[in-house]
């Protein structure tokens, strides 16, 4: 083996390491609540929570609301930027970065404040914290959405399903949607995620979700709140799976012209 | 009244505050015959496109009108023109197999699953692929891609079919074998065609007649014999073909007599100008041959390159202050001229025009 590729591996195997190992802790620390033996009690304990399964559910239902709602935002925006107004995409990127710029906190009370009365007296209903969510994974959205529309001849192919009698409509949902599932699937995993195990918005703006239910454990047992982050993690790389697997059946991927 | 009538039409793109306006198509005018197949020839950013795309209803013309039939559509959406478009980049749905592509403007036309199922059945053996229905774009080479997104096209019967260079992305010898299929198709299903292209030898060998374009007006409408031999405008004379162009100064213009350097000859094309004037004189390379030849005019100069092109040989003849291009057709039994050596250059009087504009 040549020298070059030993030392690749070993950076490879640094990584993991450092990837896995707090990982494996995390698990084997959630695995010791009953004393002298391994065992599944702090995941038998969490899964019999009743606040566990009424947590999950909340911040379960907000990720597919924010996901609604950010696919109706963001998708028409970002194609009808790509294909009208593409001078306009770095200013539409920037503002898309806005949630790595503005910390939560700061967002959250900013919010508050501007909605919390009339006319805009939205804080008793999850509509603030959906807004918030949406702004919150914008920034995975945006990328994992117009990567994709990069990767397509958008004008091209809209072009030519007007020409063939295509409205608007049978452009987006016949075209240009079925070209895109794999990035809007990126897009809804990424928020998924981001959503579950979100803590600042839900706790400030005093709604049930997974993320507070977590520390609210962290405060007052030892190892669930561990079981609890092995099993976040398992769902989020489920989540990862699942978008491998829908899109390994893409047929024709990206490609408009030439010989692949 | 013609089947299709582009009138007066112009096109300007407001370049915003910095860059201004800039006048893409200017006073266009064009009639078109039903199953006529005219093609729209000129350099990059000559306004052939944004013509085509005007036509299409993917621009809106600034001023003038569009008219199909006698009916304006020059405000019509494209996808209620009924005009059929193939692309440079094919633009075929990635997700969709062939003959989904094909049946796409007929699911949109929402026609009966029969007569869809023997319509793509009838375009894939148009563009002899009847067993590629079930392929998906990217399993296809370039040339079939392009098949495709015609036979798409054309299964919605479309009242105009619109090309725009469909043949740029692929491989000589793919552009000859597809343009002459395109040809074949279009007289077969009589479908009135404009063909854009920036190739000259194809709108040459396909079209009825040739709109040859420059800065977004049109310089000459002809057929390709017309367009070659019978330049309206220098523009033409030089975009179309290779020519060789002479300085000369009139030596009486009556008689067609025209000095190049200390060497005259005779033109029988009009001249224009008093005795001195400078012209400048258009020459074709294959009117041109080596050797005194009676009756003809001559001039003499020195060889300074020979090329071999296959069916051509073409030989650069230094004139003193021009490099004058001669192709001479290849035969086995031809005497190529050595570089360097005194020549003398032969051509006919008919052979040679003087450019009024000149």
């Amino acid at each position: 083996m040549k020298r070059a590729n030993v030392w690749s591996w070993v950076i490879v195997f640094i990584g993991l390491v450092y990837f896995f190992l707090p990982l494996v802790a995390t698990f084997l620390f959630s695995m010791r609540a009953e004393l002298g033996h391994l065992g599944f009690s702090a995941y038998r304990y969490v899964f019999s929570d009743p606040g566990f399964a009424s947590n999950f559910g909340y911040s379960l239902r907000w990720a597919v609301l924010t996901i609604i709602a950010s696919l109706l935002l963001v998708v028409p925006t970002v194609y009808w930027v790509h294909l009208r107004v593409p001078h306009l995409r770095p200013v539409v990127e920037f503002l898309s970065l806005f949630p790595f710029v503005v910390p939560a906190v700061v967002l959250a009370f900013g919010l508050i404040k501007t909605y919390c009365c009339p006319p805009f007296a939205l804080k008793v209903s999850p509509a603030l914290l959906i807004a918030a969510y949406v702004i919150l994974s914008l920034p995975y959205m945006f990328r994992s959405v117009d990567a994709g529309l990069r990767a397509i001849d958008v004008r091209t192919l809209t072009e030519a399903a007007q020409s063939l009698g295509a409205g608007w409509i049978t452009v987006l949902f016949r075209v240009i949607f079925p070209n895109l599932r794999v990035a809007i699937l990126s897009g809804v995993f990424l928020t998924f995620a981001i959503v579950i195990g979100e803590f600042t918005f839900a706790s400030l703006f005093a709604w049930p979700a997974f993320g507070p239910y977590m520390v609210l454990m962290g405060q007052s047992r030892a190892y669930e709140p561990a079981a609890l982050s092995v099993v976040s993690f398992i769902l989020t790389w489920a989540s990862i799976g699942v978008i491998q697997w829908v899109g390994r059946g893409a047929p024709g991927g990206a490609q408009v012209a030439g010989v692949r | 009244m013609a089947y299709l009538d582009l009138i007066d039409i112009s096109k300007d793109f407001s370049g915003g505050r910095a860059q201004g306006t800039t006048v893409a198509v200017k006073d266009f005018n064009l009639s078109i015959e039903r199953g006529e197949l005219v093609s729209f020839l000129g350099p990059s950013g000559c306004g052939k496109t944004t013509t085509l795309r005007m036509v299409a209803g993917f621009e809106t013309p600034s001023r003038g009108a569009i008219k199909l039939n006698g009916e304006d559509i020059s405000r019509r959406p494209p996808n209620q023109r009924h005009v059929g478009m193939v692309f440079q980049a094919y633009a075929l749905f990635p997700n969709m197999t062939v003959a989904d592509n094909i049946g796409f403007g007929l699911r949109i036309a929402k026609k009966p699953k029969e007569e869809m199922r023997n319509r793509v059945d009838e375009m894939l053996g148009l563009i002899r692929m009847p067993e590629l229905g079930d392929r998906y774009p990217y399993q296809l080479s370039g040339g079939q891609q392009q098949r495709v997104a015609l036979a798409r096209a054309l299964a919605v019967q479309p009242a105009v079919l619109l090309l725009d260079e469909p043949l740029s992305a692929l491989d000589a010898k793919i552009r000859v074998e597809l343009r002459s299929e395109i040809r074949r198709i279009q007289q077969q299903l009589g479908i009135t065609t404009i063909y854009v292209t920036h190739d000259q030898e194809e709108a040459l060998s396909i079209s009825d007649r040739v709109v040859v374009m420059n800065a977004g007006m049109t310089e000459q409408v002809g057929k390709p014999f017309e367009i070659y031999n019978y330049p309206a405008t220098s523009f033409v004379a030089s975009f179309v073909g290779t020519l060789n162009q002479l300085r000369c100064t009139v030596a009486d213009a009556e008689k067609g007599k025209l000095a190049y350097d200390s060497q005259q000859f005779t033109t029988s094309s009009p001249v224009r100008g008093a005795r001195g004037a400078t012209v400048t004189v258009m020459l074709r390379p294959e009117e041109l041959r080596f050797g005194a030849q009676e009756g003809e005019n001559s001039l003499t100069g020195k060889v300074e390159t020979v090329t071999f092109l296959g069916a051509i040989v073409r030989i650069r003849v230094n004139m003193g202050t021009a490099l004058v291009i001669v192709d001479a057709l290849n035969e086995r039994t031809l005497k190529l001229p050595e570089v360097g050596q005194t020549q003398t250059v032969s051509f006919p009087p008919h052979a040679c025009w003087v450019m009024t504009e000149a």
